[in-house]
């Protein structure tokens, strides 16, 4: 029993990948379904603070990532975008990452078709630009010389959407999707905490653990931190409507709670070989 | 034919390619790698030219309703300078490009980092314990003082650590290990969701080409 116990902690690291695998693959496959209760925490604020927007408030959302963080980010990017026209609130999308200007389109043409939703009348993606935080500020003055035209080629002048549209500050909020630099930290720096512009975003889980200290302080009034906080927003965005369509961040959750059990046991029977060893080599000090 | 199903396939067997790796290095992975990289470099190179360069700079330099503006060779020049790199006697000219990219970054973010990560993370700390009302927040808002001057005592090293000092520098670094133990699970949550994500397109977009629904 002990020279086994001593060999768990020598497992071929092959086997942990198979593993592994499995426990990814097993409750996609059989479409195991895991409860997402929704507590007081920074997705819900998200959510109340999107709710809170009164119906022909016009948000920026920016696409700040590309297709290497698409399973965390899209979920996100599309129920953000579903609560948003639902409750008839103009976008404007941009991105500070190249990628991010096709991936927002795909969002924003799939919820607008579902809802039925014009493109220029209630929503417009004004593409990419480089720059990040010199772009924010100039933005702070006049978008419209940053953003002449849409990425389609249209000039902003002739999009309804954009006629009150002038400076950041004429937006009710901002929300970036955001994989690193830049993203959420140039928005809080260059709008949110210099123009006083409600911030929200999401992030991928990497890179939450850097943006709690900006809830604490106000600086932004909602995260969603990872698949977790893509999956809770798909829970809170569904709630109430008839046939939701399908979302992947929740069922990837199920996927998420199982691998990490896993994982969980991988390093509780790492713990116990290595003790087994210590204590056959001349005991555990 | 159908692009979308080749699409789906190529996707597909490159990303078995790659995960290939993990049994042991091959060149079907070789091959996935080195087609990766190429690939970006070229699209990067022109996704730059034709979304930065032509819109930016070129459309400014001879705009479409004629006429040339010659002030922006100035930044065209400036761009010159940091592709002289490659050519190792001129290469110093990409010195004074450098020094203005990094004069204007430092100039615009020096304030604005200050005050969004200093100044708005102190004012954020200093609050009254009672702020809240109940006695969870009471409790919450004394973890967050003292939690924040342990760690900060962790960090100060004039004096021995033993001690008062020595147990509040020890309180610093549980408290450490704790964010440290977050951020790691957070990263794990990541890495794993790569993982979903790929999976969800073998399982429910590579497969049913084959015939094969779950």
């Amino acid at each position: 029993m002990s020279t086994f116990i001593e060999k768990l902690g020598n497992i071929d690291r092959r086997v942990i990948f198979v593993v592994m695998a499995l426990a990814v693959i097993i409750p996609l496959a059989v479409r195991l379904s895991l409860p997402i209760p929704i507590d007081e925490g920074p997705s819900k604020d998200m959510y109340d603070a999107v709710d809170a927007l009164p119906p022909g408030s016009t948000v920026l959302l920016s696409f700040d990532y590309d297709p290497s963080t698409m399973p965390e980010l899209q979920p996100m990017a599309i129920a953000l975008v579903q609560q948003l026209m639902t409750k008839d609130i103009k976008i404007v999308s941009l991105a500070l990452w190249p990628m991010g200007v096709s991936l927002g389109n795909e969002a924003l043409s799939y919820v607008s078709d579902s809802l039925g939703r014009e493109e220029y009348v209630d929503w417009v993606n004004l593409g990419y630009k480089t720059g990040g935080g010199v772009l924010i500020v100039r933005m702070g003055s006049d978008i419209k010389s940053v953003f002449p035209e849409d990425y389609n080629g249209v000039p902003v002048d002739d999009i309804p959407v954009m006629d009150q549209i002038n400076i950041l500050g004429d937006f009710d909020m901002i929300i970036s999707l955001s994989a690193g630099d830049p993203g959420i930290p140039a928005w809080v720096m260059m709008a949110g905490d210099r123009y006083d512009i409600s911030i929200g975003g999401g992030c991928t889980a990497v890179s939450a653990p850097q943006f709690y200290p900006y809830l604490g302080t106000g600086q932004m009034v909602g995260l969603l931190g990872g698949l977790k906080g893509a999956a809770d927003y798909e829970t809170m965005v569904r709630i109430g409507v008839d046939d939701p369509p399908a979302g992947t961040a929740t069922p990837g959750m199920a996927a998420q709670s199982v691998a990490h059990l896993v994982i969980m046991l991988f390093i509780v029977l790492g713990n116990i070989s290595y003790l087994a060893n210590k204590k056959r080599k001349g005991g555990v000090k | 034919m159908n692009w979308t199903v080749i699409g789906i396939w190529l996707g597909a067997l490159l990303s078995l390619s790659l995960y290939s790796f993990l049994y042991k290095d091959n060149p079907f992975y070789k091959f996935a790698e080195h087609l990766f990289v190429g690939m970006s470099a070229g699209y990067w190179v022109i996704y730059t030219i034709m979304n930065v360069l032509i819109p930016n700079w070129w459309n400014n330099l001879v705009p479409a309703e004629g006429g040339m503006q010659p002030i922006w060779l100035i930044p065209g020049v400036l761009g010159l300078f940091m592709v002289l790199r490659v050519v190792p006697k001129l290469s110093g000219l990409s010195r004074f490009s450098l020094a203005l990219i990094v004069g204007t970054g430092a100039g615009l973010s020096m304030t604005a980092m200050f005050q969004t990560n200093a100044l708005a993370q102190v004012n954020g700390t200093i609050i009254a314990l009672g702020q809240g009302g109940g006695w969870f927040d009471w409790v919450s808002n004394l973890i967050l003082v003292a939690g924040v001057v342990c760690g900060l005592v962790y960090f100060f090293f004039s004096k021995a650590h033993t001690g008062v000092i020595g147990g509040a520098a020890n309180v610093g670094i549980t408290l450490l290990m704790v964010a440290f133990g977050a951020s790691f699970g957070y990263t794990v949550m990541a890495r794993i969701s790569l993982l979903i994500g790929q999976t969800q397109f073998l399982l429910f977009d590579w497969l049913p080409t084959m015939g094969i629904h779950l």
